[in-house]
Parts: structure tokens; C-alpha cells; sequence
């Protein structure tokens, strides 16, 4: 369960700034260079994610610098386990 | 527009508004290998200018009232002078000033100093572009559906070809001339503004009407020790403070890449080239000016010099890596079309085995030998390039034009051996797709395609592939890199495009259509 | 045969571009470091990261393998369930000083390997060596499981605890290093040296790394991918050596041939250590990819 507002990654090239915060639903704001590109894979990505970690709710925002898919795994992962802590 | 397919499946229209009938691309050798394709060569008119001791006229805008252009008529310039350039911006505002309509501009490249033209588009001044590359908000531009007569994209060769058969008919060059005397005479090679090389624009000077040298060193008749192009190709000359940044003209001594990835990829490169076993003596190639592309000259250089084998010519496209090569022994002569770095100017000036050549002479492909139909290997960067081995140089990932045709389909289609390296993904987007936005040079062309996880063999070379696995390279499927890199990248999605609209054509060198650019929705 | 280890890169676990890249940079094996390269507050993020590339990426021929957090921090328990189960070739675990500290690994390792459906043992362990008290239990360290298959000697941190200066000349850690180097030999295993801190001096890096082969190191830390050249540089043999190796093999092979006893090169006995030296030789040579080797 998502109880706070928590953050991964960081704006390097190849990474990504994941963050992570209380939400009704599953709403992901993608953007970065590849925004275009990659919409439909990364909503593809975060479900499956989430579905696997059992979560249903939860306000996803990735600022993406041009990252890999087990980087943004990775990060996203990350940040969903430090926004499930006590706040 | 009435679209038809080229022979490798493009869509290309027929006949376009404001530029006629076209012809689809039909293959790299349908007019140069058993062709009876010939064109009358449409040279400018004899005309004499009275004997004087001196061309110089006040400034721009009387050059241009002497120069009878009128709206409508096609205007020329050269990039020599790189992202520097103030001579194109320069004249393009004294036409605006003058209320000049619907010229066509058939420079021999757009270069980051030239993001004007953009707004001079939008003023109505230009109507037509002819060139080899577009960037920034030039590319933008048209991208967006903003210039009505689609933009012909043209590669060296095909710029030279063009212009010596009269479809870029050039009423006025506005030649920029670092060293010039009061009679025209100039070169690229000497002066505050020195930019090498001026290959894109003896062509230009030999076949335009009227020819208007811009120079900001007028130097005493004659200019010498080199003339480029001499003053009877010239009708006037116009002094200005500065031709552009010389920093920006002419950078630093190109310098071998240290980025760990495009090593690896040169590295890869270099061992393909030694396995085809072209390395021998009186071998010649062409490599690029930074990145993976010039660092194979590293690995190259030193295993020339180590087995001892002296090359007969380089080719480009010249940085100072080239001329240090050349210095070393390791070619008998380079050609140069190009100077990319302040180091091969003295070179230029200095050395009689350093060559300067013309566009025609360089790569166009309807002459009686172009150099780099005698070139061995080459190795060409990339933006991306798909299944089939087409390059893409002129579209970025967003679908917007920010790229240059140059001299990358000549040299592949010339070539003995063609390499394209790229690293295999650039931030975060593979390079090899399922299908290449745009293709400027034909996988039917591109011999290898090197990364840094892999090399792959065009099939259609099954004695390369042969080579190299007795070499024991890290040769792999095409189809099997992809895969292998879509798993790290994820697959992305093909930019959307109004298919209606076309707002560029790939021009082949040739004359033939390539391929079509379409506007981004 | 077994796998190259000459050169060893360090990557810092946090950095995706590091990370992604590193088969790219040539070296024989990866280290992709969770402790010291890792800040605090990131090593969740780091093992997170580590994680995901071990299992989507290729990492082609090189040996793969991770170096974790000590067992003084919060991190080494968990560390080690996450990361076993994604199967690098080894965990390099820092400070051990006993055969305890490697059995103490050893048994999570072979719980998470357990819980996975991974055959037991197949995760190994590097021993990592850098305090005075590791040094003199360095054969015990060496033989605590049959997991270790290597021990590395961290000479930043064992020279804080001896309490002196490391140095370029290294006379400080000869004693660590060849102690280190006898005990990984005597168990049959390998043995990789220090970094070379200065990555601007490729020079002293190629002499350093002559020594240690000489020594008997099998491998060298990078901790740059410029650093990677120059080590393969420092473990090639020496040409004229090599083909000296080659003669001692052909003289011994005739010997035997013909029966006899003695073998004769150059016009000199040669006796069975040597012999046995050039084939080792040999082999090095080939490994290294040289030519005719």
C-alpha cells in the first residue's frame, strides 16, 4: 500500500526520476525525450509491475532521461517500496 | 499527388508542382551500369565582363542589383564555413530588404547558422530549398508543413550532378572566399576565416550564371600560392568585416572519441575491415569526422604502420587525423572535398599529395569517374538503420528533419566495402528498427552494420560473412540484435505521420527518388 | 578451459549508464558494486538496480559478479537474498577475516538458492581480504566452503588497518599480497589484486600489473575502462618467453617419445617444474589471444 510520497532514480542520462504517491487508481504521467516513443510500453510496464506487487492504487509520475526497461523496473520498484514505508 | 513504389518499396510521387516529373529510384547502378542514361550538361551562358583591375562593388545589395537576379531565380551558397557561416544570413537579409519573392536556395547544406531561413520561408523570399542537410529550425519547419513545394534533399554527388544538368539551375552563387584578390580569384585555404577545402563550391562557380565572391580578406592580384577558383568564374566581389566565428568555422583538430562505447564499436569496425583483408597496399578509404566513424582511423593507422603498408589514397571529408596519416606515409595522396578541422589547412596550402577536389569530382556519379567509385572501404555514421541495412541520416526519433544527406550514399553506393557503425541504442531508443523512417542510403548499398554488442552482415555478402566468422568476429543476425536490444529498450512506437503531405523528397544521387518525407502530425 | 579474469571492472551499482555499457568496455569480468561506490540512502536503489540488469541483460563472455555490503551493516542479509537468486558467477563478500564470515554468507546463500530451484553452490564466493586479521587467516578464508573460488585483497582498507601509507612502490602490502597469493594457490583458487587508484598513469599501472602477475596474481581491479588495455597489456607474456616455452615443451614431448629421462634445450637439463612452468606459459599465451601461441 502506498502510504506517502517517495522518489528513485535521478535526471542522468540513461536514468530516470520515478516518483511515487498516494493515488485512487493506477495514473502514470510519463514524459522525457521519449515520451512519444514509448506511452503504450511504459503503461504496459507500470500495470504489469503493479499488478505483480499487488497494488491498485497509486499516482506514478517518470521523468524519463533516456533510460533502459531494468533501469525504469528498477526505479519504479525502488520508489514503490520507500513510498510503502511508515511516512 | 500520385504516389508510385521504387524499387525497394518506397511510396515517391511522380510529378510534383513547382518541380516536375520525377523518376523512382531503380537501383544504385540504373544509370551508371549498363544504362544509356545520359543529360545535356547545361553550362551558363559566354559572357564577357570588360577588362578591369578590380571586380569589387560597394556592398551586398549593389552585387545584387548587378547580378540581374529577379524574383523566382535560384540562388546558391556553400557551407565551407560550417556553423559559422555569416555570409548566407547576411545576403538572405539584403533580399529581404530589397523585397526579393520566391527564390529558390540550393545551398550546398544548412548548417546550425542558418536557422533564418526558417523565418524567410515564412516571409515568402524562399519558396523552393535545395539541399544536401537541414537542422534545427530550418528542419522544423518544414516538418511542420510550412514550405508549400516539398524540400529536395540532394547528396553530394547528386548536388553536383544537378547543377551541372541544369535542375538546380543557379542564376546567382554568393560564394564565400576567406583569401580573395580584386579580380576573384579566392581559396578556402588562408585568411582569418580559413576553412579548408571548397569542393561544394568550385561546382557552383563553374556552372552558375553569375558568380559573387564575398570576402573578408581582399588580398593583393594575384592571390597566391592556390587558387580554388579562379577569376574567370567570377563576376564580382564584395568585401565584408567578417565572413563568421572562426572558431565555429573551422574547430579544433578533430580528436579520437574516449567514450568506452564508440571504441568498442570502432573496434569492431576495424576488425571487419582487417578480416576483409582490403587492408593492402593501395588501399584508400574514407572515414567520418568524430564519434566510432573517425576513431577506427586510430586502429587502422596503427596497423598500417605496423604491417608497413602504404595506402593509395584518403578520401573525405578531411580531418587533421587524415592529414597526420598522410604526413606518416600511409597514403600516397588525399582528396579533399571537405576540411573539417583547423589542422588541414596548412596541409592544403603546403602539401602538393593534398588534394582539394570539386563535388563532381568527388562523388557524382553521371561524370566519367568520380573518386569515390575507386574508394575500398568506408565507414558512414548513422541514425538509425532497419532489417534491411537502409540508413536513415536525415529523420530524428521524433520524426523531424535534423540531418544531411552528404556524401553517405555516394560513398556506400562506391564503395568496395561499406561499414555503418552506430552504438546499438542512443539514449534509451534502438538504432536498428523494423523499418527506417527515411532512407537515404539503400541497404542494397550497406555491406555491414557495426554496433558495440554486435556486427551484422548484409546477406547479399555471403563472402564478407565467410571472412569474418574464419576471423571469429562477434557476427550476429540482424534480426537477432534487434531482438537482443528491444529486450533492454522496449519497442517503440513509429511516429505518426500525415501521409498526405509530403513535405521532402530523398533525392538518390542518381536523380532518382528515394523516398518521401512526410509531415509529422 | 577455464574463464579469462585478467581485468576486473568496477561499476558503481547505482549508475544505469555504468551499468548498461560495461560489456562494451573489453574487461574479462565485471564487479558491480553495492558497498562503497553506493551511498547510504541509495543502497536500495542500487540493489534494486543491479538486480533487474542481472537478469534482463547479456552480459556476454564476461564474468559477472557482485560485491555486497559488509555483514557489520543492515544491508547484508538482504543484500544477499536479492541477489543470489538473479545468479551472478560470484558475491564478493568484503572483510572476511575467518572462516565464520565466509560460512555466515554461505548459509543465506544456500537458503535463497534453496528457495529459488537454483542447485546448491551454484552461486560462488570472493573473498575479500583487507584487514591484518584477514590476512593471517587468509588459508582459512580460502578453504571455509567450497563456494570461494577466489580471494581479493582490498589494499586501500588494509593498509588504514596496518596503519600506514599505501604507496606506488607497495612495499606496505608485499607481505598481504603474497600471503594472499599463497593462500589462494595452496587452496586451488584464484587471486585478484587491488585497484590502481591514479587512472592518469597508465605507465605505473602496466609496471604494477607486471609485478603482480609475477607475483601470481590472476587478476588485476579497473576502476576505469581506460584502465582495461593496460592491464591485458600487463598479463601478455613476454614473446621471446613464450616461444622459449615452446622449445621446453617440444623437448619435453621428444623425451618422452624417445623414452629418455632427461630433457635437453639449448643444450641445458631442464627439469620438471620448468617444464611444467612452460606449459602454464602456454596456456597464458593462449588465453591472452596471442598469435602461434
Amino acid at each position: 500500500m502506498i502510504k506517502r510520497t517517495a522518489q528513485a532514480g535521478t535526471l542522468e542520462s540513461s536514468d530516470c526520476v520515478v516518483t511515487v504517491s498516494p493515488g485512487k487508481g493506477i495514473n502514470l504521467d510519463y514524459r522525457g525525450a521519449n515520451a512519444m516513443l514509448f506511452q503504450k510500453r511504459t503503461h504496459t510496464l507500470v500495470e504489469t509491475l503493479l499488478k505483480q506487487k499487488g497494488i491498485g492504487d497509486a499516482d506514478i509520475q517518470i521523468q524519463d532521461q533516456g533510460a533502459l526497461e531494468p533501469t525504469m523496473v528498477a526505479r519504479i520498484s525502488t520508489a514503490l517500496a520507500r513510498a510503502s514505508k511508515e511516512a | 499527388m500520385k504516389m508510385i513504389k521504387n524499387s525497394i518499396g518506397r511510396l515517391v510521387p511522380e510529378e510534383v508542382p513547382g518541380l516536375g516529373k520525377l523518376a523512382p529510384y531503380a537501383g544504385p547502378f540504373s544509370r551508371v551500369i549498363n544504362s544509356d542514361y545520359q543529360a545535356p550538361r547545361m553550362a551558363a551562358p559566354m559572357k564577357a565582363v570588360p577588362p578591369t583591375r578590380s571586380k569589387v562593388v560597394e556592398d551586398i545589395k549593389t552585387a545584387i542589383k548587378n547580378s540581374g537576379l529577379e524574383n523566382g531565380m535560384t540562388i546558391s551558397f556553400h557551407h565551407h564555413l560550417r556553423n559559422g557561416d555569416a555570409v548566407l544570413p547576411l545576403v538572405m537579409s539584403a533580399l529581404d530588404e530589397m523585397g526579393f519573392k520566391d527564390l529558390t536556395i540550393a545551398p550546398s547544406s544548412l548548417t546550425d547558422a542558418h536557422n533564418c531561413v526558417a523565418d524567410y520561408v515564412r516571409k515568402g523570399v524562399i519558396s523552393r530549398i535545395f539541399t544536401s542537410g537541414v537542422r534545427g529550425e530550418v528542419g522544423k519547419m518544414i516538418s511542420a508543413g510550412e514550405l508549400e513545394i516539398p524540400a529536395v534533399i540532394r547528396s553530394h554527388g547528386g548536388r553536383a550532378r544537378s547543377i551541372e544538368e541544369g535542375s538546380a539551375a543557379i542564376d546567382v552563387a554568393f560564394l564565400g572566399a576567406p583569401a580573395c584578390d580584386p579580380l576573384g580569384n579566392m581559396t578556402g585555404a588562408m585568411g582569418k576565416s580559413a576553412c579548408g577545402s571548397l569542393g561544394y563550391a568550385q561546382v557552383d562557380a563553374a556552372y552558375a550564371r553569375h558568380v559573387v565572391a564575398v570576402t573578408d580578406n581582399l588580398v593583393d592580384y594575384p592571390l597566391m600560392p592556390k587558387i580554388s577558383i579562379p577569376q574567370y568564374l567570377v563576376n564580382q566581389v564584395v568585401v565584408i568585416d567578417s565572413l563568421g566565428d572562426p572558431k565555429k568555422i573551422a574547430s579544433g583538430a578533430a580528436r579520437i572519441t574516449r567514450n568506452p562505447v564508440d571504441l568498442k564499436v570502432a573496434e569492431n569496425a576495424y576488425k571487419l575491415v582487417v578480416a576483409s583483408e582490403l587492408l593492402a597496399p593501395g588501399c584508400s578509404f574514407q572515414v567520418g569526422a568524430g564519434g566510432a566513424s573517425l576513431a577506427v582511423a586510430k586502429y587502422v593507422r596503427e596497423y598500417m604502420k605496423e604491417k608497413g603498408i602504404k595506402g593509395s589514397f584518403g578520401l573525405g571529408g578531411i580531418t587533421g587525423y587524415m592529414v597526420q596519416m598522410l604526413e606518416d606515409g600511409l597514403f600516397e595522396a588525399l582528396f579533399d572535398v571537405q576540411s573539417f578541422d583547423a589542422d588541414v589547412q596548412h596541409s592544403l596550402l603546403d602539401n602538393p599529395r593534398h588534394m582539394e577536389i570539386d563535388q563532381s569530382w568527388y562523388a557524382n556519379p553521371i561524370n566519367r569517374g568520380c573518386q569515390v567509385h575507386n574508394l575500398d572501404v568506408v565507414i558512414l555514421a548513422a541514425l538509425d538503420m532497419d532489417v534491411d541495412f537502409n540508413v536513415n541520416v536525415m529523420t530524428g526519433n521524433n520524426g523531424i528533419l535534423r540531418g544531411a544527406s552528404g556524401g553517405h550514399s555516394d560513398t556506400a553506393a562506391g564503395a568496395k566495402l561499406s561499414i555503418v557503425v552506430a552504438p546499438a541504442f542512443r539514449g534509451g531508443v534502438p538504432s536498428i528498427k523494423e523499418q527506417v523512417q527515411t532512407v537515404v542510403t539503400p541497404g542494397e548499398t550497406v555491406d555491414a552494420i557495426v554496433t558495440e554488442r554486435g556486427i551484422c552482415i548484409n546477406p547479399n555478402r555471403k563472402d564478407l560473412l565467410e571472412l569474418a566468422a574464419a576471423a571469429k568476429l562477434p557476427v550476429k543476425d540482424i534480426h537477432d540484435l534487434k531482438a537482443e536490444v528491444e529486450k533492454l529498450t522496449g519497442t517503440p512506437e513509429p511516429v505518426e505521420f500525415d501521409t498526405d503531405r509530403v513535405v521532402a523528397l530523398v533525392e538518390y544521387r542518381d536523380g532518382t527518388i528515394i523516398d518521401s518525407v512526410y509531415k509529422v502530425k | 578451459m577455464a574463464k579469462l579474469t585478467r581485468s576486473m571492472i568496477y561499476i558503481p551499482g547505482n549508475s544505469p549508464s555504468m551499468i548498461q555499457n560495461c560489456p562494451a568496455f573489453g574487461a574479462d569480468s565485471v564487479l558491480l558494486d553495492l558497498e562503497d561506490a553506493v551511498a547510504l540512502a541509495e543502497k536500495d536503489a542500487a540493489r534494486d538496480l543491479v538486480c533487474n540488469f542481472l537478469s534482463f541483460m547479456d552480459f556476454g563472455d564476461m564474468m559477472v559478479t557482485v560485491r555486497i555490503n559488509a555483514a557489520d551493516t543492515p544491508y547484508f542479509e538482504t543484500d544477499l537474498t536479492a541477489v543470489v537468486p538473479c545468479k551472478p558467477h560470484a558475491i564478493r563478500i568484503p572483510k572476511c577475516q575467518s572462516a565464520e564470515d565466509v560460512l555466515r554468507a554461505d548459509r543465506i546463500m544456500t537458503e535463497a538458492e534453496k528457495a529459488n530451484g537454483i542447485p546448491e553452490g551454484t552461486v560462488k564466493i570472493h573473498a575479500m581480504i583487507e584487514t591484518a586479521r584477514g590476512i593471517e587467516q587468509a588459508f582459512q578464508v580460502a578453504t571455509a566452503s567450497p563456494r570461494v573460488t577466489a580471494l581479493t585483497l582490498g589494499g586501500q582498507d588494509l593498509t588504514a588497518d596496518l596503519g600506514v601509507q599505501k604507496t606506488k612502490e607497495g612495499d606496505e602490502l608485499f607481505y598481504g599480497r603474497t600471503r594472499v597469493i599463497t593462500a589462494a594457490k595452496a587452496a586451488g583458487i584464484g587471486a585478484f589484486d587491488t585497484v590502481w587508484a591514479d587512472v592518469n598513469d597508465n605507465e605505473g599501472l602496466l609496471e604494477e600489473t607486471k609485478r603482480m602477475v609475477g607475483l601470481g596474481f590472476t587478476g588485476k581491479a579497473a576502476i576505469h575502462p581506460g584502465q582495461v588495455e593496460t592491464i591485458h597489456k600487463g598479463f601478455a607474456p613476454d614473446e621471446k618467453e613464450v616461444a622459449k616455452a615452446r622449445r621446453i615443451v617440444a623437448a619435453a614431448e621428444e623425451a618422452e617419445r624417445e623414452g629418455k629421462g632427461v630433457v635437453a634445450v639449448d643444450g641445458r637439463m631442464v627439469d620438471a617444474p620448468v617444464v611444467k612452468r612452460a606449459h602454464h606459459l602456454i596456456e597464458l599465451a593462449k588465453s591472452c589471444g596471442m598469435e602461434g601461441a
